[in-house]
């Protein structure tokens, strides 16, 4: 019952009234970048890193929580009214939810999908709150070597697991890897991959390397695509649920949450797979068969429960050891460093301040997601009208001006431009995008804890697997990577799925943004 | 046979264009071009017809020969012009919505730019009037 007291001691510094704004600020702006397709989270939190410096640690995680929640929400609606998933995680919902809508029932299929949210939020905040500090306990024991061993499989599991080419995957992890090896060697003082120049000595800034794939890239790929059919959306009133809505939501509502919490917690987390399983198992337990492919409210609430329980569960390995497995919470790690605070299993008894408001936070952002976002809904509609032109000259300038001002170097512009167009390369050849934040972020922690490995076995590899930990976890990872290529090999037929979408890269697109 | 276009969008301006326009149509035996345009660089454009919808706008013109057509352009006041010019038609009729200048400084009219640039008569039609 710690935790509870210390969650309660979070809620009453959270519920301050400039608190309270910024996480309504960052429900909103969540939503706002939700609902557009091709503009995440991700991409909403590197614009604003800049912006925040100005604010305490504590504020800009309420905001950047709020923004993360309000993403998955945001998605959602568009999903559920256009057919088109603005993130990853509102694919399935998308499925039976654009069906509903079709069919007239959009209110409840939003009504729906905002309570399941909530609900599936709160309990995987709660969740979040056990199981993080009891992980944080174990991880501070955890030796460099085993920490590396996680980080390796973390790595290789979103790398070679979630997206649906892992040439790709692997393809972008390195170039990430290698975009986080610029800079002085912190050892031994050495220029590494700076041609000769001074500012490339410094580290390169996340928000530069961050603002540049997601902002920059987006928009030139958005601008070589600009004109395209119009989609029809579905006209929306207020959303609202009947009781016989109420009794099918339930149920799947809490099988969601169960299936994306785990997935969320583990450090292979993503959104994709509890929600493709939850859709499956609302399939298989439903009542009303014969509703499935027509739009059945079960196959949004499972879904989009699970979608919010595992973006609550990415936050036990974010708080909990410092590492993150979608590109929302690596921006947030990457804004935790430039506060100077040290992310890592540390994080939770070194600033207990911060990260006990923060969940807090959570729960009231989440909350306050589902009191704005049920009557707000028509409006949200509205914004897709909006012409891109008008919206992504206003990311450009936002883009512009955070780089700017990091160093206040016209030399990052440079950076900007170079990385934005790496953005709009990967875009083009279906490249995720995942893998190389994760790179340029966890490549240097990688790095600092495989030479202290080595350091303490005095440069001797064996110091790499000298823990029993470290082995287990690469042998997990390694089993990871094969079973699914010897279930591929020996039962072809039953993967029809990964087939049809590994040589469509407008597919692998929608899949990276989150 | 000579041609009438009518601009269209879902809404009672398009309807005011083509209700004047079959009225024209019928008195000089000419048939009728329907042009729904779109600049597509938003998700969702309220003006750009859905299929049901077009499906009903030739629902009053029995004995009209009529086609439909619907175009993503970046400048939908050029293509409708571009359109006009390629068929030869003899008469462009318009749904006009009321805007104010600053209005029209935002939003531009695309009224106002194919009367300009047209090259044949030009009729724009208010929602709830009658055909002569």
């Amino acid at each position: 019952m710690d935790s509870l007291n210390l969650l309660w001691g979070g809620l009453e510094a959270a519920v301050t009234p400039e608190n309270l704004l910024w996480a309504a600020l960052g429900v909103l702006l969540g939503t706002f970048v939700g609902v557009l397709p091709g503009i995440g989270p991700a991409m909403a939190v590197a614009l604003l890193l800049p912006v925040t410096y100005g604010l305490d640690a504590t504020q800009a995680f309420i905001m950047f929580a709020g923004i993360y929640y309000g993403g998955m929400y945001g998605g959602s609606t568009t999903s559920i009214l256009l057919n088109t998933p603005g993130e990853s995680s509102s694919v399935m919902t998308a499925i039976e939810g654009n069906k509903m809508a079709k069919a007239g029932r959009a209110a409840q299929a939003l009504a729906t999908a905002a309570i399941g949210s909530f609900i599936a939020g709160t309990i995987g905040t709660m969740g979040v709150v056990f199981f993080a500090p009891a992980l944080a306990d174990i991880a501070v024991e955890i030796g460099a070597p085993s920490y590396l061993a996680i980080t390796v499989m973390a790595l290789v599991l979103v790398t070679a697991v979630l997206g649906s080419s892992k040439l790709r995957g692997f393809i972008a992890l390195f170039i990430g890897l290698t975009i986080g090896l610029v800079g002085l060697d912190l050892n031994t003082g050495q220029p590494r991959l700076s041609f000769g120049t001074t500012q490339l000595a410094d580290r390169l800034d996340i928000v530069v390397v961050a603002v540049g794939i997601f902002a920059l890239g987006e928009a030139l790929w958005v601008a070589a695509h600009l004109r395209r059919t119009p989609l029809q959306i579905t006209p929306v009133g207020q959303p609202f649920m009947g009781k016989e809505d109420w009794r099918r939501s339930w149920k799947p509502w809490l099988r969601g949450t169960a299936l994306g919490f785990p997935f969320g917690a583990i450090p292979a987390g993503g959104a994709e797979t509890p929600t493709f399983l939850s859709y499956l198992a609302e399939k298989k337990l439903t009542k009303h068969p014969e509703e499935f492919g027509k739009g059945a409210i079960e196959g949004v609430a499972g879904p989009e429960a699970a979608n919010n329980a595992s973006a609550a569960g990415t936050f036990v390995p974010l708080l909990a050891m410092g590492l993150p497995v979608t590109a929302t919470a690596t921006i947030m790690l990457a804004a935790l460093q430039s506060y100077g605070i040290q992310p890592g299993p540390q994080l939770m008894t070194e600033q207990p301040d911060l990260v006990w408001t923060l969940l807090a936070s959570l729960l009231i952002g989440n909350t306050m997601l589902l009191v704005l976002n049920l009557p707000l809904a028509p409006l949200w509609a509205k914004l897709l009208r909006v012409p891109r032109p008008y919206l992504y000259a206003g990311i450009l300038f936002f883009a512009s001006l955070g780089a700017y001002t990091v160093n206040l170097d016209s030399f990052d512009l440079f950076l900007l431009l170079v990385f934005g167009l790496l953005g709009l390369a990967m875009r083009r050849f279906g490249l995720p995008v995942l893998p190389l934040i994760l790179g340029v972020i966890l490549g240097p922690i990688m790095e600092s804890k495989l030479r202290e490995a080595l350091a303490l076995s005095g440069g001797d590899s064996s110091g790499l697997v000298n823990e029993p930990l470290a082995v287990i976890v690469y042998v997990l990872t390694a089993l990871f990577l094969v079973v699914p290529i010897a279930v591929r090999y020996l039962l072809p037929s039953r993967f029809d799925r990964s087939d049809d979408a590994a040589d469509d890269p407008s597919d692998e697109r929608e899949l990276v943004d989150r | 046979m000579s041609t009438i276009l009518v601009g269209y969008t879902p809404d009672e301006f398009g309807k005011a264009a083509v209700r004047h326009a079959a009225a024209e149509a019928r008195l000089r035996g000419y048939g009728l071009l329907v042009v729904n345009g779109s600049k597509g660089d938003a998700y969702v454009d309220k003006r750009y017809a859905a299929p049901e919808v077009l499906e009903h706008v030739g629902d009053d013109l029995d004995g009209i020969s009529y086609e439909v057509r619907q175009v993503v352009a970046s400048d939908v006041a050029d293509e409708l012009l571009r359109v006009a010019g390629e068929e030869g038609v003899r008469l462009i009729v318009l749904g006009m919505r009321h805007r104010t200048p600053v209005g029209k400084l935002l939003m531009g009219s695309v009224a106002q730019r194919v009367i300009l640039g047209a090259v044949c008569p030009v009729l724009t039609v208010k929602p709830d009037t009658e055909p002569v």
